[in-house]
């Protein structure tokens, strides 16, 4: 498992420490360590029931962790749950209010149960999310993209140092994912620590400064996004002909690996648009030129040169062995 | 930290917002003038065959229970039920007082009697048995536990609310049968003397400790021990909540368990240990009336240790199992 060292930087304010939990006989979770800083969005990425909702609802002491510690902001959150989720906002699974109450009456509710949110603070995160022209409606009669408003309203409510969205795209169009988006970069922005989960390597990609991959319940590593991404060399596809004597070629030039196809872990999607004699390389992608030129002069038909930009996927397919993404 | 009374307050605004308490409202008012219109057929017919005179009504019940003594098809418990009948309405006209004197206010005392052991606590369960199943159903029991508040103040604020609802309910019932059975009846009857204290010993009633109250006093002591058998249910049907996830699953047992009290009532007078069993040790208001217990050897006393006992478990089972549990959905 890749950890990294957290030297100087900005203050930790959620850190996981070597948490486990057994239900009935089964460790669902086992040995989940990380930290999360200040001003961060932390990717947690994983494929369905790889135990990430699990995760979260300890992070927020709805399961108490069989072993180990979740501190936030320096308070244990099951030994001084009323200390630290004044510091935690968060949405898990989806977001569930009261349907039978207006968004208003919801934020009141929840105002209620946090020190120091009043009315001015209730209309600031309504403003924040652009709900005030529907805010006195019962939710009953909002959309799923309003439900999801609301629930980072009320996330938001405590002016927490610690948000929690799970699984935070899901129902949402691409107009809405985009917002989203940008919207979280803006909070990361003002300091909060963000942390994310997702099915969607993508998704992570596009939003997280550092990621957590989960799978069956253990953490299989931490790091920065790119310095994950960057620990996986570039695939250059190459169609060729005639095929065995192209292959031989680049088996034999330096800093070129040819894969077998059975050791190929990339992604079908784009496996798919490959002609079925494509030769797939590792190698870097300042080398392509001067094969290229020396194909040509060998004699060999360079039909298509892909190259392929190292992703999460590749990275999940390598540590997970396979295990499929769904 | 968070005190409790903004809790408290969100539990009520999301009692009365579920409409809840407007629907028990709703069957009172639709049921209360049907069972007036059926109380008023029955006087009416009294009045036509004993030319309003009650006394000789009084006298006709008792010479119908009397004969039935002698019939040999009558099972013996309903025998002793009716000699003790026979005692009191004997009592009631040797004392020259009416009984079923036509008021609003004997029909609300009347009314309390017979719904203490069901209908009132099915009102009591359509407040209590989705209080914490229902946040479950919806899953917003995760907001309300992911929030910087303990959870035994989260489970506490729920129980205030419920009792606060458990007596506006109680007081409810109350008021609606005696302002409706009122229109038919009459708003008199709050001085009309009832007799309590009844002491029963197998089938003979020592009436030496008989004494008459007046019927505003004996509403005001039904209704209290209405109350606190409300109460009681309440807290089983909130311990229920707490323990199954779905509010449907959570009225069924409640229901069940409430059904077989009255079955049981009607057949377990040989099955003695039945007795420390909540559902037959409902119907307190019995023990005012003198109507025999269900059960040899239950006395209000009796009831009212076993209720509260089983009250007490109630809550600390609610209590041990809402803060220790994983919200695992």
């Amino acid at each position: 498992m890749l950890l990294e060292k957290n030297v100087g930087g900005p203050p930790v304010v959620l850190a996981v420490e070597g948490v486990r939990k057994k239900i009935g006989r089964k460790w669902i979770i086992d040995n989940v360590t990380f930290d999360v800083k200040e001003g961060e969005i932390f990717g947690f990425l994983g494929p369905n029931g790889a135990g990430k909702t699990t995760t979260i609802r300890m992070l927020v002491d709805l399961i108490r962790p069989t072993e180990g510690t979740i501190t936030v902001c320096g308070y244990n959150v099951n030994k001084h749950p009323e200390q630290a989720l004044q510091f935690v906002g968060s949405i898990v699974e989806n977001p569930e209010v009261y349907t039978y109450l207006t968004g208003w009456e919801n934020l009141q509710h929840f105002a209620r149960m946090q020190p120091g949110v009043d009315k001015a603070r209730i209309a600031e995160v309504v403003d924040i999310v652009r709900l005030d022209q529907r805010i006195h409606d019962k939710v009953s009669t909002y959309s799923l993209g309003m439900r999801q408003r609301l629930g980072i309203a009320q996330a938001l409510l405590g002016r927490p140092r610690l948000l929690i969205l799970d699984e935070p795209t899901n129902g949402l169009d691409p107009k809405g994912i985009k917002e989203l988006r940008e919207f979280v970069r803006k909070l990361a922005g003002e300091g909060m620590a963000v942390f994310v989960s997702s099915h969607l390597l993508s998704e992570i990609q596009l939003l997280c400064d550092r990621v957590a991959i989960i799978s069956r319940g253990k953490v299989l590593a931490v790091g920065g996004v790119n310095d994950l991404v960057a620990r996986n060399s570039p695939y250059v596809l190459w169609e060729l002909e005639p095929h065995s004597q192209a292959e031989a070629l680049l088996g034999m030039h330096h800093g070129i690996s040819v894969l077998p196809p059975d050791e190929v872990t990339l992604d079908d999607a784009v496996t798919a648009g490959m002609g079925p004699n494509s030769i797939v390389t590792v190698m870097e992608e300042t080398l392509i030129p001067e094969v290229v030129s020396l194909m040509v002069g060998a004699g060999v038909t360079v039909r298509a040169v892909h190259k392929i930009n190292p992703t999460l996927e590749q990275l999940f397919l390598k540590l997970t062995e396979g295990e499929t993404i769904d | 930290m968070i005190n409790l009374l903004p809790l408290i307050r969100n539990e009520c605004l999301k009692i009365i917002k579920k409409k809840r308490f407007y629907v028990i409202l709703l069957i009172l008012v639709v049921l209360v003038p049907m069972f007036t219109y059926a109380q008023m057929r029955i006087s009416e017919r009294s009045r036509d065959k004993f030319n309003s005179d009650w006394r000789l009504e009084i006298q006709q019940q008792i010479t119908d229970n009397q004969n039935s003594l002698s019939s040999d098809r009558i099972p013996e418990e309903w025998k002793t039920y009716r000699r003790i009948f026979v005692q009191q309405l004997q009592y009631y006209l040797d004392h020259n007082v009416n009984p079923n004197e036509p008021s609003g206010v004997t029909f609300t005392r009347e009314f309390l009697d017979n719904s203490v052991n069901l209908f009132i606590p099915l009102l009591i369960m359509a407040v209590a048995s989705d209080l914490v199943s229902g946040e479950r159903t919806t899953g917003t029991i995760k907001m309300l536990l992911t929030r910087p508040v303990r959870r035994w103040k989260v489970l506490l604020s729920k129980l205030v609310a419920l009792l606060m609802f458990v007596s506006l309910i109680v007081l409810s019932v109350v008021i609606i049968s005696y302002l409706i059975s009122g229109l038919v009846f009459g708003y008199k009857g709050f001085n009309v003397p009832v007799f309590t204290g009844f002491q029963i010993s197998g089938d003979t009633v020592d009436m030496s400790t008989v004494h008459a109250v007046p019927q505003w006093k004996y509403l005001l002591m039904q209704g209290g021990l209405i109350w606190f058998v409300s109460v009681v249910v309440a807290l089983l049907a909130f311990m229920v909540s707490v323990l199954v996830r779905s509010t449907a699953a959570s009225i069924v047992v409640m229901m069940a368990a409430l059904i077989a009290g009255t079955i049981l009532s009607n057949m377990a007078s040989a099955w003695t240990t039945a007795k420390y069993l909540f559902m037959v040790n409902l119907g307190l208001t019995g023990y005012l009336a003198g109507t025999p217990a269900p059960i040899e050897g239950m006395t209000l006393t009796f009831s009212m240790a076993v209720l509260a006992v089983w009250g007490l478990i109630s809550i600390i089972i609610s209590f041990a199992v809402f803060t220790k549990r994983d919200i695992l959905n």
